[in-house]
Formats: structure tokens, sequence, C-alpha cells
């Protein structure tokens, strides 16, 4: 399943997109996240996976393009430590 | 002093089928979607739709689940007790005291869209009171992707009933008379609800009848519902889920401007959440976990 999670508002599209096929719930995207916006647990939208899986947490979902803006400089921009982090892959930004 | 009539207010009922008794059914479920605006409670005997209701959620989430579920069982001699398993969804899903799972209205949608209309369903949009979800789903109703926009309140519900109040048209009719203008009117500009309050007072001002103000709103849902569609594509069958898909007048700007076709509804397409949810339930406890 692909996850969009975010919003769309006059100021732009801002989604976590997060690959749960790909994803295999090991907990370091959390870690890396400085500012709390993944979460690893139950798959909310597939009742039947067995297996924990990434998301952003519903108290961030609303606000991640302030809370990831603190990983996107201007200028410069280091690889994001969520994706870096992911070695399968499974996460990636709209903007 | 006149009374101030409710346009916003929409039908609220419940219905069972006449033709069927639960007590012949193996088992009996149910599913209740609590909303922002509505709370739908769906009885499903043997995974059969079998009765169900539709009505405006109130301040307290737990009493509208109950209100909902007894409403649903008005004539039908049903009780809870004989209600072997309750999945909650929507909104106030965690409050649902009598469901023994909650599950989000994403999956409940995918689920509840892929039985009204068919294993060929692969888009399901569903316009509700206050939020706005696009679903991928695959044949068997089980999500593959998704968004939500539930920032703003453009494109649901909630701005149409602003609407139906603002110019005194009954929420019911505003699709129909949207549509009966000569000359499609440029969309309002603002998609944000307050913003395209004050410009839709100004066209009044300036001369606009209410019709031609409704296309120009109706119209401006439709494209913000297309830019929002946009990330995630319209795989064909597709159709809408929710209140707005009552809407003639935003169904069919949409379709228009996306080129594909919308499924026309079999059921009430406010009832999709719950009725994905009462067959959750089913599935739980065939899986050994109800």
């Amino acid at each position: 399943m692909i996850a969009n999670y975010g919003y769309k508002d006059g100021s732009g599209e801002f989604f976590i997109i997060i690959d749960t096929d790909k994803c295999d719930g090991c907990g370091r995207c959390v870690e890396a996240c400085k500012w709390g916006v993944m979460l690893v647990g139950e798959d909310d939208h597939d009742p039947f996976r067995e297996e924990p899986v990434a998301k952003v947490s519903d108290e961030q979902r609303k606000k991640i393009k302030y809370s990831c803006a603190q990983c996107k400089p201007e200028s410069d921009r280091p690889p994001l430590p969520c994706m870096e982090a992911c070695e399968p892959d499974a996460i990636s930004h709209s903007w | 002093m006149e009374e101030k009539k409710e346009f916003w207010r929409w039908k609220e009922y419940n219905w069972h089928d006449e033709n069927k008794d639960w007590k012949e059914a193996s088992i009996v479920t149910a599913g209740v979607d609590v909303g922002s605006v509505s709370s739908q409670a769906v009885i499903m005997a043997d995974g059969e739709l079998y009765a169900f209701s539709n009505m405006r959620t109130g301040s307290s989430s737990p009493d509208s689940a109950q209100k909902a579920i007894d409403w649903a069982m008005e004539n039908t001699s049903l009780t809870l007790d004989n209600i072997r398993f309750t999945v909650g969804t929507g909104y106030g899903r965690v409050n649902v005291p009598f469901a023994k799972k909650a599950i989000t209205e994403i999956a409940c949608h995918a689920r509840g869209g892929n039985y009204m209309y068919g294993p060929t369903i692969r888009t399901i949009l569903d316009m509700g009171g206050q939020d706005c979800k696009a679903i991928h789903c695959d044949e068997r109703g089980k999500v593959t992707n998704f968004l939500m926009n539930d920032k703003c309140a453009a494109g649901t519900g909630r701005g149409m009933e602003v609407f139906a109040d603002l110019l005194s048209i009954p929420i019911e009719q505003i699709g129909e008379m949207s549509l009966s203008v000569e000359k499609e009117p440029e969309p309002v500009s603002s998609t944000c609800v307050v913003f395209a309050k004050s410009e839709a007072m100004g066209l009044l001002r300036s001369g606009w009848d209410k019709n031609t103000v409704l296309a120009a709103y109706c119209s401006a849902m439709a494209h913000r519902i297309v830019t929002l569609l946009e990330r995630i594509g319209v795989e064909e069958d597709f159709a809408i889920t929710g209140g707005i898909a009552k809407n003639v007048g935003v169904v069919k700007r949409l379709e228009k401007e996306i080129g594909i076709k919308i499924l026309e509804p079999k059921y009430d397409t406010q009832i999709a959440g719950a009725l994905g949810a009462a067959l959750f339930a089913k599935t739980l406890v065939e899986k050994g976990k109800g």
C-alpha cells in the first residue's frame, strides 16, 4: 500500500509517502527523526496486516510542513535522515 | 419572528429489508461510522445488507453511535445482544462503546465501496462532512494507495452546508439548481470556504442569481477535488462515496473535468464506511478474532 500522509493547502502540497509493502517496521526512521514525525505501529488502514509498519503520527500529520522544515534547509540540503535511515527505501517526500 | 429554516438539513432516515429475517442468518454483524457531520449504523445478516440508519452526529460520539444503532434496529426485533461483532469507524471510531474494534474509515470505505460497486472498483473518493479521501483498492477491496485531506474544509459537506444556509436553498436541491444555468460561470476563485462565502456574497450583490453562484461554487469544489486526485491518479472504475456524492452539481462537473465516468450509486453513498465496517466485523469473526 502507498500511504500518503499529509495535506494540501493554499501554500502547497506536503506529503510523506510510505510504501508499506517495502516497510519492514524496523523503526530506524523513528530513531532518525528528531521531531517525532515518524511512528511505528499497527497498520491502521489494513486490519489484517500482522507486522508493524511506519506511519506519520496523527499529531504531526497536519504540520509536517513545519516539522520537516527543520531537516530541509533552502540550500545545501543534506539527505533527509528518515529517508537515509530506511534500508528498504520505503519513505519519500512530495516536497 | 419568522422561524429560521435549516437549509443545511439533509434527510435522516432508517431502513431495513422486510423480505429478510435476520433470525435465519448464521451471523449478524454491524458497522458504525461516527463521522464529523453524519453517523451511520449498518447491520448485515450473513454479509448481506439487512438494515441501516443515517443521521446527524451529535455533540457526543458514544451517544451518536448508540442512537444510530438503535435506529437501525428499529422494528427489526434485533437487540445489541444479537449482534455478534461490531466495528467502529470514522472520526469518532474509538468512542463507539459497543464496538469490539475500531478500523479507519479509509480501510472501511474501500471495503464498503467494493461491496457497493463490485470488484471492478479501483478508485473511491470519499467526500465526507469535514474531510476528503482518495483511495485506490484492489479487487478484494484492500487499500493499495490513499490520501486524505482534513486540513481544509474546501470540498467537504460542511462547506456545502455553509452555502445552503447563505443562499437559503435546501442542501438537497443545490446540485440540480446549479446545473440549471444556461452558461457555466467561472468557478469562484477561492477554494477556502470562508473566502468563497465572502466572494459569493459579492457576486450576489453584483447581480448574479443564486443558481449561477451555486454553479460557480460547485465548479470550484469539483476543481479543488481534481487537484487533490492528481496526487494518486484515477483508475477506473471510479465512484464517489459520502454525502457530496448526492450533489449532482459537483459530481457532473467532476466527471467532466477528469473525463472519467463516475459510477451511479446503487446504495446510499453515505453508508459506505459503516458497510465496510460491518463486512470487516464478519471477516474478523470468521478469522477467529471475534
